[in-house]
């Protein structure tokens, strides 16, 4: 059995699951097509092996991730990486945390951004603008939301536009969504060697 | 394609044609309608497994309460009494009732209300107490699903109804 890791870190961990991945050689055509299996792209990880056994919702998780992480226009890549783990530090999901803090240090060619957010949470010593979206997903992820009309007049105030409003919501809700999988279903654990 | 002022989460928001946020939404309309298919899945999937359709609004319903999501609960609420189903299943909707006697159903409360108000806490030990209560592992990733997409979905509502606020 391999080290369960607890704490905060940017480099992404092995997931190691609690339910069993279902066997790719096993799936069924629907498993198929929600993993997107092609004989061109046959690689598909533990995570996914486990969800297909939801595969009518895997299906439509896909593409609405992809959707509200990387579409055109709105909030940039970068800060939606900030609220995805702005969320993750509510929900202690230790790997969605590595994913997203370390592609937000790699678009933005920044480390000591998400050092202060591991250190200090949402009183991290950081530039007005992603303290507001941070503070923002971070109050939307707990349960039940402590986001109030201050806090939006604050995003406003910030610099943040009805359309990047927009995605920072989306953005911080669907890692209430991934964390809720990816904290519950496996552990992350150390890679061995 | 779905016109996404028709989907669940813009209509429990109380946004039609005309209303401010309205053209501003419809930027992202691919989103919505993407959620609304999502929404379809977890609540009323072709093979629900052992989750009835029923159970699942019903503890859709649960959640969306616990999360502050009280026009998007009364949605859910709707979808469980169109399901119909065991009378039990349907109690789930009560943040009172803990599932009763029924060791299957109980263990099921227990981790939908544990995942949606305090995940950070979920240990290995959750997951092997589902087992033991004759949850199949095809239905505990099936739970673990609903209870994410709802908790998602509710947050959105929430934002939604804040941003009506700032127009």
């Amino acid at each position: 059995m391999s080290k369960v890791i607890h704490h905060f870190t940017t480099t992404v961990p092995f997931w190691q699951p609690r339910v069993t991945p279902i066997k790719l050689d096993e799936a069924t055509p629907a498993q198929l097509d929600a993993l997107k299996v092609t004989p061109s792209n046959t690689k598909v990880s533990e995570y996914v092996l486990v969800l297909a056994r939801d595969a009518e919702t895997l299906r439509e998780r896909t593409p609405l991730f992809n959707g509200i992480m990387y579409n055109r226009g709105g909030m940039s890549r970068a800060e939606r990486e900030l609220s995805a783990a702005g969320a993750s530090t509510v929900n202690r999901c230790v790997y969605c945390l590595a994913v997203h803090s370390s592609r937000y240090n790699q678009l933005t060619k920044t480390e000591d951004v998400m050092e202060k957010v591991f250190a200090d949470g949402t009183d991290a010593d950081i530039d007005p603008r992603q303290g507001a979206i941070l503070d923002f997903a971070v109050k939307l992820s707990q349960t039940p939301p402590t986001v109030t009309e201050d806090d939006m007049a604050k995003l406003s105030k910030a610099g943040l536009d009805k359309a990047e409003i927009l995605d920072l919501i989306l953005s911080a809700s669907l890692f209430g969504w991934a964390n809720r999988l990816m904290h519950t279903l496996g552990d992350p654990v150390e890679k061995e060697g | 394609m779905t016109d996404f002022l028709k989907t669940t989460m813009i209509e429990a928001a109380g946004i039609g044609a005309g209303h401010p946020l309205a053209e501003m939404l419809a930027g992202r309309s691919d989103i919505f309608t993407m959620t609304q298919q999502a929404h379809d899945a977890a609540l009323t999937p072709n093979d629900p497994g052992g989750l009835s359709h029923g159970l699942r609004a019903s503890l859709a319903g649960r959640m969306a309460r616990a999360t502050g999501a009280d026009g998007l609960a009364d949605h859910y609420a709707a979808l469980a009494a169109a399901a119909g189903g065991a009378e039990d299943e349907a109690r789930t909707a009560d943040a009172d009732f803990d599932g009763g006697a029924d060791a299957w159903l109980s263990a099921i409360v227990r981790h939908t209300d544990l995942v949606t108000k305090d995940t950070k806490a979920v240990v290995a030990g959750d997951i092997e107490a589902l087992k033991s209560a004759g949850v199949s592992e095809d239905d505990i990733v099936r739970l673990s699903e609903l209870a994410a997409f709802v908790s998602y979905q509710a947050r959105v509502a929430v934002g939604l109804t804040l941003m009506e606020a700032l127009s």
